[in-house]
């Protein structure tokens, strides 16, 4: 078993990134992700991991530099958050397109405006359907663990497309958390090295960013969504091997309490834990509810998810962000779209909360889960409730 | 109307820069400036994007549009070529202003919109806590270059001259006198013009002090031209370790006028203006 240390989940976010020997760097700062890069630029300066480290003048940049040194064959990660994340939205396609298997955390961040630097998720529901490979840690651990899961099925040659590993901004990047480290020899172990099947050679020369006339274009989008769906197979796989090295299991669909619950709560990201809380305080009282979570995002684990709700007559949904201009919110959408073809349909009850870094207290846990029994118990739907909302 | 007075420029917003920023010289000589040009506040658009230097656009009593990291200089420009009323004043940071939002700083210069850009360059992203910024020393020690920047750092006031912006300046956050004078011959001219402002940073940058540049400024005097674009260009690129201030070019470049169409003038007073608007913002796509 490796060390455990306190360390700050960003910090051991970017150990995790240095130890799966990355060749090459490229970002930009933006709290509250720069805590990686910065401490990346020191594993490269002393000389520890052997990386070009690109520091460049804007996210647009950082992400073109890592679809660069990744197209010539380098292990390539960058990180961002929020704007950042926003600027780099047109180049996040062009990754997928050419088969670019770079990994970037993203520690999700409200967007402007008005300005915030706080946790919430409108970031990432924002570039959600851009083709990468989309994962969650909950909480430091889940963050180390899951940097060289991403690497792995980024470069599977089954897979070959970038990856997201998504974490709550400060509530988990500036966390300091007693975390099990793995050694060097079972990063070694669980990554191999990157074999990309094509790169940029002077033996061997390509041409990457053809043109896509209509004649092909419609295909070439096609074979990538069917690429991304099939990945998530070899998610699977690089879990459970994760689970032989270091004993931790991580599944695609996180579920808490769910198999017999009368109410279920669906969430995204670390709010997870304070709803653990509030599920066991509620057990407490003989109340029977649960949670559920992806893990993957995208692939989105349909069938994983059915069979997770099971049978429960009430579900509950959180969202993070608003999609403005629609009464259901993006997680909201999801889960309806989920259920229309499902065998069993629960009643849906919609929440949104944790806008812009506004607290969310096991108490307002509690509240949710307890408007789900209410529910179950006859109480009417309504409308998308806004907790924690100032009147 | 009465004339304005400082009070006029005052607010109580609770101020979050570092104790002794540079930044706090340059809100008083800003509000100084203003109200000796005369200029009341609903006259006055302060357009920034975000950063400390940006910050400052909520500390005095204007109009303000405070929108995204870099972005300032497009939005002040567009404001003043539809609103000609407005004196427009944009505060940036050296990151926002020659990295992340560099290009529009080439293109402002070459467009020529009468806005003020003032670029408040403490050689550092500050906001983020110490990040090497393009006008970082080469070697410096900061935070994500532990090792020291290896790039060269920006010359912004030479770049500037070579394109033939309009007015160039260089003037010290703790110079109030300086500083007060520049801004208001930069506010005062008839187009682009652009003021470097340097300043320390107590917090993230131990090289460019007080003392630093208490050492190593020095004042332009007459026996500069500031007309003279190969003179401005030697001072701009001397490399022999002073720092020079005062306005070290101009010219009198006509500036983009405000929105007109052939025949019509003054699009805010013509009644079909959103087709005609349209029109205009179609030449420039
Ligand atoms: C697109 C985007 N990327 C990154 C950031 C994070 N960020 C905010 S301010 C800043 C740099 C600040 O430096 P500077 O512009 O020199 O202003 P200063 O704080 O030094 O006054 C950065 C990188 C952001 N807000 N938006
Ligand atoms: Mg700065």
């Amino acid at each position: 078993m490796g060390k455990r240390k306190g360390v700050e989940s960003s910090i051991a976010l970017a150990d995790s990134a240095a130890m799966c020997r990355i060749e090459a760097i490229a970002a930009y700062p933006i709290t509250p992700q720069t805590h990686i890069v910065e401490h990346l630029s020191e594993w490269v300066n002393d000389g520890h991991l052997e990386a070009e480290f690109v520091p460049v003048e804007s996210e647009h940049s950082a992400m073109s530099a890592a679809l660069g040194m990744s197209a010539v064959g380098a292990r390539t990660f960058t990180a961002t958050s929020s704007q950042g994340l926003a600027l780099m939205h047109e180049i996040l396609f062009i990754a997928p397109a050419m088969r670019l298997p770079v990994v970037m955390a993203v520690a999700n961040r409200s967007l402007s405006g008005p300005i915030s630097i706080w946790n919430d998720h409108s970031d990432i529901m924002t570039d959600r359907d851009i083709g990468w490979v989309q994962i969650f840690a909950e909480n430091g651990q889940e963050c180390f663990d899951l940097v060289p899961a991403c690497f792995r099925v980024a470069e599977d040659k089954r897979v070959v497309l970038p990856t997201i590993l998504n974490f709550d901004g400060f509530v988990v990047s500036h966390m300091i958390e007693p975390i099990e480290f793995w050694t060097q020899e079972q990063f070694d172990a669980y990554l191999p090295p990157f074999d990309p099947q094509i790169k940029l050679d002077v033996r061997k020369p390509v041409a990457m960013g053809a043109v896509g006339i209509p004649e092909i274009y419609y295909e070439a989008r096609l074979a990538q969504q069917n690429a991304l769906l099939n990945a998530k197979a070899v998610v699977v796989e690089a879990f459970a091997e994760l689970e032989k090295m270091v004993g931790r299991k991580y599944n695609l669909v996180e579920t808490y309490k769910a198999d017999d619950a009368d109410a279920i709560l669906y969430l995204m990201g670390s709010l997870s834990e304070t709803a653990m809380t509030a599920v066991d305080n509620l057990r407490k009282q003989g109340k029977k509810v649960g949670l559920v979570r992806p893990r993957l995002w995208r692939p989105f684990p349909t069938e994983e998810l059915v069979a997770a709700f099971g049978n429960v007559p009430v579900v509950g949904v959180c969202d993070r962000a608003l999609a403005f201009g629609h009464e259901h919110h993006m997680v909201a959408q999801e889960i309806r779209a989920l259920f229309y073809d499902a065998p069993h349909r629960p009643k849906l009850v919609e929440f949104v909360i944790g806008l812009g870094g506004r607290d969310v207290t096991i108490g307002d846990m509690e509240h949710i889960l307890n408007r789900l029994l209410e529910v179950k118990n006859g109480a009417p739907v309504g409308p998308v409730e806004y907790v924690g909302v100032r009147k | 109307m009465a004339d304005p007075t400082l009070q006029d420029y005052k607010n109580d917003v609770p101020n979050a820069w570092c104790p002794g920023c540079g930044n706090f010289g340059i809100l008083q000589v800003l509000q100084k400036a203003l109200v000796t040009l005369g200029l009341p506040p609903e006259r006055v658009l302060l357009c920034s994007g975000i950063g400390q230097a940006p910050k400052i656009v909520h500390y005095l009593n204007c109009n303000a549009f405070d929108g995204l990291h870099g972005r300032e200089v497009a939005s002040a420009q567009a404001a003043k070529i539809v609103a000609d009323d407005l004196t427009v004043i944009i505060h940036s940071g050296d990151g926002g202003a020659y990295g992340e939002g560099g290009n529009h700083f080439l293109h402002a210069m070459r467009r020529n919109v009468d806005v003020t850009h003032v670029v408040h360059d403490n050689h550092i992203y500050g906001l983020t806590k110490g990040q090497a910024s393009p006008t970082t020393d080469q070697g410096q020690k900061v935070a994500v270059h532990p090792d020291g920047v290896a790039a060269l750092p920006m010359n912004p006031l030479a770049l500037a001259i070579s394109q033939s912006c309009p007015f160039v300046a260089q003037s010290l956050s703790s110079q109030a006198d300086h500083l007060l004078d520049v801004l208001c011959q930069a506010i005062r001219h008839p187009g682009f013009s652009y003021v470097n402002v340097l300043q320390p940073c107590v917090s993230w940058d131990p090289v460019h002090t007080y003392a630093y540049y208490q050492k190593h400024c020095y004042r332009l005097d007459t026996s500069h031209d500031p007309t003279d674009q190969a003179a401005a260009l030697a001072v701009a690129l001397a490399h022999d370790g002073r720092i020079p201030l005062g306005v070290l070019y101009r010219n009198d470049r006509p500036a983009l006028r405000p929105v007109s169409e052939p025949g019509v003038g003054d699009l805010r007073e013509c009644p079909d203006r959103p087709a005609r608007l349209a029109r205009v913002f179609d030449r420039y796509r």
